[in-house]
């Protein structure tokens, strides 16, 4: 039972992690229809910043919550400025261009992050400093939680709800809404489709870099390679769930993540993978447009 | 627009180099200044701070930040310039620069034509060789270059492949080097089992492509646009990650060694002559892929790809089985990765799995695309410009994959349509899609 439990919240732990890339993902697929494969790079971008910042503080003497909160802050402040940038270097000359330009183009920017972060810092992997205190509650949960565990689904939960609220409710939200059914109709009607799209890069952006300041602290180690594969997974959830579609992401994050923490668990570690893109393309041969998409998926 | 061409052609050309994209030149330097200060910004943190958290050192690099701000400062003069020069084209369209004017002239004029093609061939099949003239030693490619060209020709033949696949029939896979990595596997499995030599294998290859294509192909071909794309990526991994972790067949991650290169009636060969008949051996091949890929354009099931391209539904209204052909080409493209596959394990002796990722898929389709899609002449530059530059590129050691990068989306970013577009009074809509 203790084991089934400490899978069940390793498996959260994970699916929350993915559904915060995924977020990213499913986004701007909703409102430009480019699969940003940069996407991977902003959130090892966020993580070697929150790293760096980190790094900096611990030697000023600072406090330990409030290096995690500046670390975090600044991961978002710098994850956010990346995704702005790329957006308008890499995507925004090509709107108009046949559809496979874009995601080449975007093939390319990972290509180039990984190797500039490389370059700069370094190829080893780089220990992360353990940035979330063991808290005094969780003492007798030791064994099956860790309270780092407890803070990424937390975080991921909050974030969630925020983004949700901030979709449905804020007129930014609405007008994300309004140009991920038609862009042109939400040309006609007044609304800055530019302005959107870069704000749905930075959102996207930011939530990837909490995830990866979150995963970096928890998983103790960091390299210029880490974006890749959770790149891949998270975009692999968020198709799971239904691409364009919000609590899809979401969904689709932590079935992905289940899945790949029991298959672990209980079959053998080394078809981690293989089971998640198992359990992927068993999920779309028999729900062809993802678990929570429609014939009319409610994108952003 | 006629009246500012004028004004452009007034004004010098530095002046309208260094104001382009902006009103004034003082306008430009400005905008330059604040594209300096915001990359400063961003890279701040990761260029010039570098934290070592074991031995608690921080060390600062400041000079890197000049560097980025005279880098981006001229830079952004170049990259505005270029993308105004992008923005005038598009206006002109009937304009043609002095390189399309002379491809145009060669490919109207028959004899220039075909004089120029015998060039290209004669050349390619002198080039390995060792020729003594005039008491002076004369050859094209060394050893090394002619390995670097029989690679790049095993890309060229899977840029074809895969042209077939998304160029013509629309289907994006990113799990192409799946088909690719079964074709080597098959040829070192059976020849470490059973002995099995090339020119036995290259056919088997081929035929475990195609089924392979036909067994993938079945079940995810109802999908649509990029649910197709990442259910292609998802199966490219999980057969290379079965390779990985099956050590009873696949030998596991340390890959398969020794594998026999091709034989020519039992002759006895040095690496050199082998290399050299690699060569050749590939120079036949991607004819003969060029042949039958020129023909499997223009025939019945060629032309239901392109319409099954661009408009599915009126497709299937004119009857063409939707399912057949796209399963047709989605065997066909597999065949030649199965194929290029035998030749790369037979080139490089050994295989393991890490030659197969998802950025080998990558690789190839950025090939495709950045040829042009569709375009045989387009996916030969690919493959020549995407495999030729980071090999010339070592010189730069560290910084190749990053120039590689950067070049992949400056090609994009100012000739999103590829290097070569082809088909061009086919073209009915502007923009290319997976689903209507």
């Amino acid at each position: 039972m203790e084991y089934f439990l400490e899978l069940l919240l390793g498996g959260l732990t994970r699916g929350s992690i993915y559904a915060l890339i995924a977020l990213g993902y499913t986004m701007v697929y909703g409102i430009i229809e480019l699969i940003n494969f940069a996407h991977g790079e902003i959130y090892m971008i966020g993580a070697f910043t929150g790293l760096i910042v980190a790094g900096l503080l611990t030697m000023l003497g600072f406090p330990g919550i409030s290096i995690l909160a500046i670390a975090i802050t600044c991961a978002i402040i710098w994850a956010a400025a990346y995704g702005y940038t790329i957006e308008k270097v890499a995507y925004k000359p090509l709107r108009g261009a046949p559809r496979l330009s874009p995601l080449i183009s975007a093939i390319g920017m990972s290509i180039f992050l990984q190797n500039y972060v490389m370059l700069a810092q370094t190829s080893d992997f780089l220990p992360f400093p353990e940035l979330i205190p063991e808290f005094g509650f969780m003492s007798d949960f030791k064994t099956v939680m860790s309270s780092s565990e407890l803070v990424i689904i937390v975080a991921t939960v909050l974030s969630c709800i925020g983004l949700t609220l901030f979709i449905k409710f804020t007129k930014l939200g609405k007008a994300m809404r309004a140009t991920a059914q038609n862009r042109k109709m939400a040309m006609l009607v007044g609304i800055n489709v530019d302005m959107v799209i870069s704000a749905t890069f930075i959102i996207g952006s930011s939530l990837a870099a909490v995830g990866g300041v979150l995963i970096a602290s928890h998983v103790g180690q960091i390299n210029y390679f880490i974006g890749f594969i959770a790149g891949i997974k998270a975009f692999t959830a968020a198709v799971l769930g239904g691409i364009g579609s919000i609590p899809g992401a979401m969904l689709g994050a932590l079935v992905l993540g289940l899945t790949e923490a029991f298959a672990t668990g209980y079959v053998s570690s080394d078809y981690e993978d293989v089971f998640a893109f198992c359990l992927l393309v068993l999920i779309l041969i028999f729900r062809p447009a993802g678990i929570m998409g429609k014939e009319k998926t409610q994108k952003v | 627009m006629s009246n500012e061409t004028k004004t452009m052609n007034q004004q010098g050309f530095v002046e309208s180099f260094l104001s382009a994209g902006s009103d004034s030149v003082a306008h430009a330097f400005k905008k330059s200044s604040i594209a300096a200060i915001w990359f400063v910004f961003l890279t701040f943190p990761i260029m010039v701070i570098k934290v070592n958290t074991i031995e608690k050192t921080v060390a600062w690099k400041w000079e890197n930040m000049a560097y980025i701000a005279l880098a981006i400062f001229f830079g952004s003069f170049v990259w505005r310039w270029l993308l105004a020069q992008k923005e005038l084209k598009k206006d002109e369209t009937k304009g043609e620069t002095k390189v399309e004017a002379l491809l145009t002239v060669i490919q109207t004029t028959p004899l220039i034509k075909f004089s120029l093609l015998c060039l290209i061939g004669v050349i390619a099949v002198v080039a390995p060789l060792k020729f003594t003239f005039l008491s002076s030693k004369f050859q094209i490619f060394d050893l090394y270059q002619t390995n670097i060209m029989v690679s790049c020709l095993v890309y060229v033949v899977l840029g074809l492949g895969l042209n077939i696949v998304v160029g013509l029939a629309g289907l994006l896979d990113l799990g192409y080097v799946a088909f690719y990595a079964v074709g080597a596997y098959a040829y070192a499995l059976s020849n470490m089992h059973w002995g099995l030599g090339f020119w036995f294998a290259l056919p088997l290859g081929a035929v475990l492509g195609t089924l392979l294509g036909v067994v993938l192909g079945f079940p995810v071909l109802r999908l649509r646009g990029d649910y197709l794309a990442i259910v292609t990526l998802g199966f490219g991994e999980i057969i290379r990650l079965v390779l990985e972790n099956w050590g009873d067949i696949t030998m596991g991650p340390s890959g398969i060694s020794n594998i026999s290169r091709p034989g020519f009636f039992g002759m006895k060969m040095t690496i050199v002559d082998s290399t050299i008949y690699m060569y050749y051996i590939m120079i036949g091949l991607v004819i003969f892929t060029i042949f039958c890929v020129n023909r499997l354009q223009n025939s019945r099931i060629g032309r239901a790809w392109l319409a099954l391209r661009e408009d599915e539904i009126a497709c299937q209204a004119m009857g063409i089985d939707k399912m057949k052909t796209k399963l047709m080409a989605f065997a066909l493209g597999a065949t030649w990765a199965g194929m290029a596959g035998v030749v790369f394990a037979a080139k490089t002796t050994f295989i393991n799995p890490a030659s197969f990722t998802f950025w080998e898929s990558a690789i190839i389709l950025s090939i495709v695309v950045i040829g042009g899609m569709g375009s045989i002449r387009g996916v030969i530059v690919g493959a020549i410009i995407l495999i030729l530059v980071p090999e010339y590129l070592r010189d730069f050691a560290e910084f190749r994959m990053l120039l590689f990068g950067a070049i992949m989306v400056l090609v994009m970013v100012f000739r999103p349509q590829g290097l070569h577009q082809p088909w061009c009074h086919f073209h009915l809509r502007p923009t290319w899609s997976c689903h209507p």
